[in-house]
């Protein structure tokens, strides 16, 4: 693949989206699109501030640069929607509207965090949203967004269940026996994956053959698919917005989504690590130039008072973290509570 | 109350929990097929429809995770494995998620899962078809296990791990399936977590689980003309271990032997003397015995399982030797059978 060739995005999704021209992007999607975009990235700005005062001690994958993707969505779902996620989670905790103080404070490990700081960074919850818990094994929670959709389909329910995957999941053979499964049962999920291109330091180009499409592998299973720009937040919601109508209004089954996006930073940890060698710094400057936030504004100038909007943001975020810093750990002797549930 | 089979009263048991909770959904590879998994799962989507029960893709890991997925959500799923070994390709699922997720998530979910083995041995079933890894399940914390020996036993605890709100590993012996006994009507349960003392006695304590009881029972059957009379407690939850009442035998018997279906190093049954050695010393009147497979893979041929398993007179012999006996031959008096490798003539195999 040469270098023109890798940075190529797609803008066109694989299936026919029909034009839409009342397309209901009106100023409140635009505002609560970007207020969740801005949040995203301020918040995990914020954690890679403060990480290295050793106060947040576990392991924490950041998504800067990926932030469109779950900002597209976060209009789309409401809260009898399940997600499911990775390692790499918060912006879909977020997204899914997930509370920011209860994040925070699960990463310092306080009692008050979602988890009671028995989780950390890899295992948010939010059960009364949706949020169904987020996995630290690449393509673990796979199967149970898949189990979610076939609990919504006996109960006839009319919800979705949404699975994030990265890359690195298609690699494992959880994914194809799920994939399978859902398409079996023609079940309501949404395989939505973020290609980031690497899985750690190791590149697409050593761990799957040259030229093979990851969402044209999901339709040979027999999965509805679509490859859109995940920094393109509005195009990637136009996406996610059809295939959700279509999941809900017309039982199409389960679909598969390809975006294209970068993380910016190292895989684990606040640095940037472009020096290490395995990825070039042009590649990283080139994606940094299609900046999901940076671009999201330049497209929609006019509207927004982006201003006020992000000293809102601020303050939750100030708000979290003074709170988080200051919350009680939990006892000791929580440590033993809550093996088995009674 | 009825006479019947290991394999109907499981089969009852689900059908009893479908029946009362609509909740409940039983899938497996084979679930709907004509032999219906030995016959437990034989009628049940009839009876129930096919959204319940279900055959399934070979997608062990997949598949346990879809069961996690929808018992989070508020269905309770039973999932069935003809064999034991299959079910390893899906230990990240349980592992990594079922047994953690009610602690990792602090108490927001919880699985109620029930996961039906059957395990075995004999008739060839070879390395790779007859691995009795209890230890395995009961070293992760957040599972529970459990391992019936009779028809009643398997009713009332197959019940009791449906309607827990936690993933219990639920292990079936093969050689059980068609093994009767009076079982109890409707919705019959016995709690998990609690031992069973099937016989009394002053003289030496043995601890049992699942086929192994059986072997138990004719051996304490043998040591009577011996005038030993054993205290024999059948496990029926490898986790949570029901250590009082093994404690309690031992402070009566001094003795104990402790029979294990798994191979020996780790076993439930090394664990269960560990414990017993930390907590009570001074109840040992002598030093304690255990009795497991090798630590080597079971070997597939006729004349290489000659002797292999674990028999009534091994169990026997090893009681008779501590309480210095002789003149004594179990090995004549109870033989292994012949054939050697079949529960009993009403097996004709295959598994």
């Amino acid at each position: 693949m040469d270098e023109k060739d890798k940075f190529k995005l797609i803008h066109k999704s694989m299936f026919n989206l029909e034009e839409n021209q009342n397309s209901e992007i009106n100023e409140d999607i635009i505002k609560r699109t970007y207020y969740m975009l801005k949040k995203i990235r301020s918040v995990e700005e914020r954690i890679a501030e403060e990480y290295p005062y050793n106060e947040i001690r576990c392991p924490t994958h950041l998504s800067i640069g990926q932030e469109g993707v779950p900002a597209a969505i976060s209009t789309l779902v409401n809260d009898h929607d399940y997600f499911v996620s990775t390692h790499r989670g918060h912006a879909h905790y977020l997204a899914k509207g997930g509370d920011l103080n209860k994040m925070i404070a699960e990463i310092y490990g306080k009692t008050t965090g979602c988890a009671g700081g028995k989780g950390g960074s890899m295992h948010l919850i939010d059960k009364q949203k949706g949020f169904m818990g987020t996995s630290a094994i690449v393509g673990n929670s796979i199967p149970l967004g898949v189990g979610l959709a076939l609990s919504n389909k006996l109960k006839k329910k009319n919800s979705i269940s949404c699975i994030f995957i990265g890359d690195g999941a298609i690699e494992e053979g959880v994914f194809y026996e799920s994939l399978n499964f859902a398409v079996l049962k023609n079940l309501p999920v949404v395989f939505i994956c973020e290609n980031n291109l690497y899985s750690v330091y190791s590149p697409l180009s050593v761990r799957q053959p040259e030229g093979r499409s990851i969402n044209l592998l999901a339709k040979a299973i027999g999965a509805n698919v679509a490859h859109a720009d995940g920094n393109n937040v509005l195009e990637s919601r136009k996406v996610l917005k059809e295939i959700i109508t279509k999941i809900k209004t017309c039982e199409s089954g389960p679909w598969f989504i390809e975006f294209d996006t970068y993380r910016w930073r190292e895989h684990c940890g606040y640095q940037f690590d472009n020096h290490l060698g395995y990825r070039d710094e042009n590649e990283y400057l080139a994606w940094k130039k299609r900046d999901p936030l940076e671009l999201f504004k330049k497209n929609n100038q006019v509207l927004i008072d982006y201003g006020k909007i992000d000293k809102f943001i601020e303050s939750e975020i100030e708000e979290a973290f003074r709170k988080s810093k200051t919350d009680p750990f939990p006892e000791k002797s929580e440590a033993y509570q809550k093996l088995y549930a009674e | 109350m009825k006479n019947i089979t290991f394999a109907n009263s499981i089969n009852e048991a689900i059908k009893v929990a479908m029946s009362i909770d609509k909740n409940v959904i039983c899938y497996g590879l084979g679930a709907t097929d004509p032999k219906g998994i030995f016959g437990t799962t034989v009628g049940l989507e009839e009876k129930f429809g096919s959204e319940r029960v279900f055959d399934m893709p070979t997608s062990e890991n997949a598949m346990t995770g879809v069961a996690i997925g929808a018992s989070i959500s508020g269905m309770k799923t039973i999932m069935t494995h003809q064999r034991l070994d299959f079910f390893l390709l899906a230990m990240d699922q349980i592992v990594n998620s079922a047994a953690k997720m009610h602690y990792m998530f602090n108490g927001e979910l919880n699985v109620p899962l029930t996961v039906r083995l059957i395990l075995g041995r004999g008739w060839g079933q070879g390395p790779t078809h007859s691995q009795n890894l209890q230890s395995w399940f009961a070293h992760i914390p957040g599972l529970k296990v459990v391992m019936p020996s009779s028809a009643e036993d398997a009713k009332g605890l197959l019940l009791s791990s449906i309607f827990d709100p936690n993933p219990v590993i639920f292990l079936e012996h093969r050689w059980l399936h068609n093994s009767s006994s009076e079982v109890p009507d409707g919705d019959y349960r016995i709690p998990l977590g609690k031992a069973k003392k099937i016989k009394e006695g002053n003289d030496f304590t043995i601890v049992s689980m699942s086929y192994l009881t059986a072997e138990a029972l004719i051996a304490a059957k043998y040591l009577k003309q011996f005038g030993i009379e054993v205290d024999l407690i059948d496990l029926r939850s490898i986790k949570p271990l029901d250590i009082d009442t093994i404690v309690s035998s031992l402070s009566k018997t001094g003795r104990i032997l402790v029979l294990d279906t798994g191979a020996s190093t780790c076993s439930v049954a090394s664990d269960i003397i560990s414990k017993l050695s930390t907590k009570c010393f001074s109840y040992f009147k002598d030093s304690p015995c255990i009795l497991t497979m090798p630590d080597i893979p079971e070997p597939t041929s006729f004349e290489l399982t000659k002797g292999f398993y674990i028999r009534a007179a091994d169990i026997a012999n090893e009681i008779l030797q501590k309480l210095k006996i002789e003149n004594a031959n179990p090995y004549k008096d109870i033989p292994e059978p012949d054939p050697h490798d079949i529960p009993g003539e009403w097996f004709k195999g295959p598994f």
